[in-house]
């Protein structure tokens, strides 16, 4: 099963990873010590944002870099426009009927 | 006035909360009636090419409001509005829902809650829908259905659509 995009970045940790990486690629261990919380809370995190493709790894020799991969983001905006049209088409509807409404009033 | 006021939305996604605001050349009142009585609900409601159709409308705090969106190729999608408060002119708070033709919710689908203000500004009315979602899978499940099951994308590019899907 797919993971829950919101899900993920509903969560002030995980979308205080996702800050960090989005300025550069770091590795678990640099990610985990900007953190009070233990390693394992860290790598679950980084495990869930990874499930929903919302950082990518990259392998630099032996260490393991984590990056942010904005596509995943650009799906909610992609829906955010779709709700957008939704509504502006709903609303210059209503426009038209309010100005029956006066005209009737009138 | 000729200029289409500019809608504002906002979203919250860590509170689960869409903030939809528009302001209207029509008093709270007119506002209001268009909101609130189905004949003319039926009149706006579905954005184009689709057609909302009243079932039954009993607005009173308790009753709720039956209709479908009905699609260009006579789809239809059933959807409830339960009216939890009511406040004249002012405010009314619902709770929507997918359903059945007769009003039976399905529980598979997300349930929202809706919270709509009408304040008297100078030129009219402004209109604030603040729409919360109980969890985050629920507005998951809702972006992926294109919000009210997928007629949203009827307003864009079907074939863009479908390509940016695979």
């Amino acid at each position: 099963m797919r993971r829950d995009i919101f899900q993920a970045i509903a969560d002030p940790t995980r979308r205080a990873i996702l800050s960090l990486i989005a300025l550069q690629a770091m590795t678990p261990n640099a990610i985990a010590e900007q953190f009070p919380s233990s390693r394992q809370a860290i790598s679950k995190h980084i495990k869930i944002l990874a499930e929903c493709q919302l950082l990518e790894q990259q392998q630099h020799g032996r260490e393991i870099y984590y990056q942010f991969n904005p596509t995943k983001m650009k799906e909610i905006d992609k829906w955010l426009e779709q709700f957008r049209n939704m509504w502006e088409s709903r609303y210059n509807n209503l426009d038209n009927v309010l100005n029956q409404i006066k005209s009737k009033t009138k | 006035m000729t200029t289409t006021p500019q809608i504002q939305i906002t979203k919250d996604l860590s509170a689960k909360k869409i903030t939809v605001t528009r302001d209207f050349n029509a008093t709270p009142e007119q506002t209001w009636s268009a909101w609130t009585e189905s004949e003319l609900l039926d009149l706006w409601w579905a954005p184009k090419p689709w057609k909302a159709e009243t079932k039954s409308m009993e607005f009173r705090v308790g009753g709720y409001w039956l209709y479908a969106m009905v699609g260009p190729d006579n789809t239809r999608h059933w959807a409830r509005v339960d009216f939890t408060k009511i406040e004249k002119h002012k405010r009314m708070e619902t709770r929507d829902a997918f359903c059945d033709d007769l009003g039976n919710i399905n529980r598979e689908m997300p349930v929202m809650t809706w919270k709509i203000d009408f304040e008297p500004i100078e030129t009219g009315s402004q209109v604030i829908v603040e729409i919360s979602f109980t969890n985050e899978s629920d507005l998951e499940k809702i972006v992926e259905m294109g919000f009210e099951t997928g007629f949203a994308s009827a307003l864009t590019n079907l074939d863009e659509y479908f390509e940016n899907q695979s």
